[in-house]
């Protein structure tokens, strides 16, 4: 991807949909896709670009979702700020995160149980304190007004989602095409190697626990602004952390475009399959498995690299039948 | 003799109980190649880890530049202009070769534009102009020694430290990068080098040190270290300097 071209394309395209479609189903499944592809988003800078494989999101989806429901039940805050301090919120606990698990020197597997830790600790305290609405949950008013971020339309929804997606996608190209990004990679192949040639590891993956972070952490925001309703399960819950790793791995780690194909595709094979068999519980994670296993061992780029794969066969196939003829 | 760029004094380092190397003190002269043989296993690779940064001394000091820089990270030493390359090279296995040396040249191009096109300089120095846009993981091994010495030199380092390699390439290989080499120094690149090719060490270094069991043996130029009965005895065994005297 050489160019914002192809993002603008894409965001295009996908902000046409409201207008053609109507059917809340429909629009309700895209805003929940466009979601878990915002939380795969930030996953994809610190796993996919950077390597370290979080197994643990959900630390940074239930932070954003948590505070933006806190501030403005509890203390009253307006909801765009509350939200805003929900990303913000986001990138302090990425640095706290960051900060504990890199300093120890911890790697691979170490920082995947070291995330998965955090966000269990957070799942049991944020059901057991008083602040966060202990078992019960938070419930926000609802109060369809701009100003408090609430729309009567899906299609507003749809369209705010559509505009985080956005920025994210052009905060990763920007990383992907910085210093940053150069560091950030050459950190995830060969982490000796990049500090002999200057790369200060532990800043740079700090600054990607950050972006991550944040990125993340919008997407609870939005959770919590779309559903009106977080509890332990939904904000620190595995089934998040689980779907913000899926998604850019299934759809290509350490591409632009990877999360937003990834969660589309995995959650529309799984609306698929709830449908088909009458809503079997748990269906839609033997669907996720399946598709997991299918392109770790089709197509180990994901499926935006799948393309590129498909291709040189083709060229290949191509270049032996002129050879043949 | 010219200025020290590099000045180890007494660098020791324990593990455990194992003192790999002990009390080493040695100099890199300015402008100079200087080169640090001995047999296998006398911790040559260990005292580049030490002066790189990649290991903290036990004991002693490393001076750079007239600055105290003993204990400092790799990456802060590598911002002073101190690069190494691996015995083992370590390319970034899924970039290109183009990717690979761009993550040096970002040390001191923040561009993308800037450490592309200084990427591209170094790739021409060392003969991987042709190769830029291959993966590092296609390169043969003289590639991959090139490479390695591409991204060292990205960094654009007032000392370099060359960890073999010159290591399993043939003949008419070593004879292409000994030039290569020789053309660093002469544009004021300081060059410590540890190598196992004689004949490159012998028609390169200027000043040699001779490091066995952790210690500094013999030290002096490559034709005095290499008829030093001492030396011969650390690499062939003891008594060989004798019979090697009395053989017709």
């Amino acid at each position: 991807m050489r160019s914002f071209v192809p993002i603008a394309i894409v965001v295009a395209a996908l902000a046409v949909v409201p207008l053609l479609v109507h059917s809340n189903v429909v629009l309700n499944f895209l805003v929940v896709a466009l979601m878990i592809a915002l939380a795969g988003q930030g996953w994809n800078i610190l796993g996919g670009y950077g390597g370290q494989y979080s197994f643990g999101h959900a630390i940074f989806f239930g932070t954003g979702a948590y505070v933006t429901a806190i501030l403005q039940v509890k203390f009253g805050v307006n909801a765009w700020l509350a939200f805003g301090t929900g990303i913000a919120a986001g990138a302090v606990v990425g640095v706290v995160v960051g900060w504990l698990a890199f300093r120890a020197g911890l790697r691979g597997s170490y920082f995947a149980l070291v995330t998965l830790a955090f966000a269990e600790v957070l799942r049991i305290l944020a059901s057991v304190t008083p602040i966060t609405g202990a078992g019960v949950g938070t419930l926000l008013k609802l109060d369809l007004r701009f100003a408090a971020l609430q729309f009567e339309s899906r299609a507003v929804f749809y369209w705010l989602i559509l505009a985080l997606v956005a920025v994210a996608l052009i905060v990763t190209y920007a990383v992907e095409r910085s210093r940053f990004g150069a560091w950030l990679t050459a950190v995830r192949e060969n982490e000796d190697a990049a500090r002999a040639l200057g790369v200060d590891a532990v800043a740079v993956k700090l600054g990607a626990m950050v972006i991550s972070g944040a990125i993340t952490a919008a997407a609870g925001c939005f959770y919590s602004q779309y559903f009106l309703f977080v509890d332990s399960h939904i904000a620190y819950g595995a089934w998040i952390s689980v779907e913000a790793l899926l998604t850019p791995i299934i759809g290509g780690a350490g591409t632009i475009f990877g999360p937003l194909v990834g969660a589309l595709v995995v959650k529309a094979l799984g609306e698929g399959a709830l449908l088909v068999t009458g809503q079997a519980p748990g269906l839609d994670l033997v669907v996720f498995g399946i598709v997991l296993i299918a392109v770790v061992g089709l197509a180990p780029r994901g499926l935006v690299g799948l393309r590129a794969q498909l291709a040189a066969r083709w060229r290949r196939a191509r270049a032996g039948e002129a050879s043949r003829g | 003799m010219a200025e020290a760029l590099l000045t180890v004094e007494g660098v020791s380092r324990r593990f455990g109980g194992l003192l790999a190397v002990g009390a080493v003190s040695l100099i890199a002269a300015e402008g100079r190649i200087t080169a640090l043989i001995g047999p296998n296993g006398a911790g040559k690779t260990t005292m580049f880890a030490l002066i790189s940064g990649f290991l903290k001394p036990s004991d002693g000091s490393v001076r750079f530049g007239g600055d105290n820089v003993t204990g400092e990270p790799a990456h802060r030493l590598a911002r002073r202009g101190i690069a190494r390359t691996f015995q083992i090279v370590q390319p970034f296995a899924g970039l290109t070769v183009r990717e690979n040396i761009r993550v040096g040249a970002h040390l001191r191009h923040a561009g993308r534009a800037a450490a592309l096109a200084a990427a591209e300089a170094v790739a021409r120095e060392v003969g991987l102009a042709g190769l830029l846009d291959a993966p590092a993981d296609s390169l043969t091994v003289a590639g991959r020694k090139r490479l390695e010495l591409a991204k060292a030199l990205a960094t654009e380092p007032k000392l370099l430290l060359l960890d073999e390699v010159l290591a399993g390439l043939n003949p008419s290989e070593i004879r292409d990068i000994i030039p290569v080499i020789r053309g660093l120094r002469d544009r004021g690149i300081t060059i410590l080098m540890i190598e196992h090719v004689m004949q490159a060490v012998m028609s390169l270094a200027e000043h040699v040190y001779v490091l066995a069991e952790g210690r500094i043996i013999a030290t002096g130029t490559p034709a005095e270290v290499a008829c030093d009965p001492v030396v011969i005895e650390a690499y062939l065994g003891h008594g060989a300097a004798k019979r090697l005297a009395r053989a017709p």
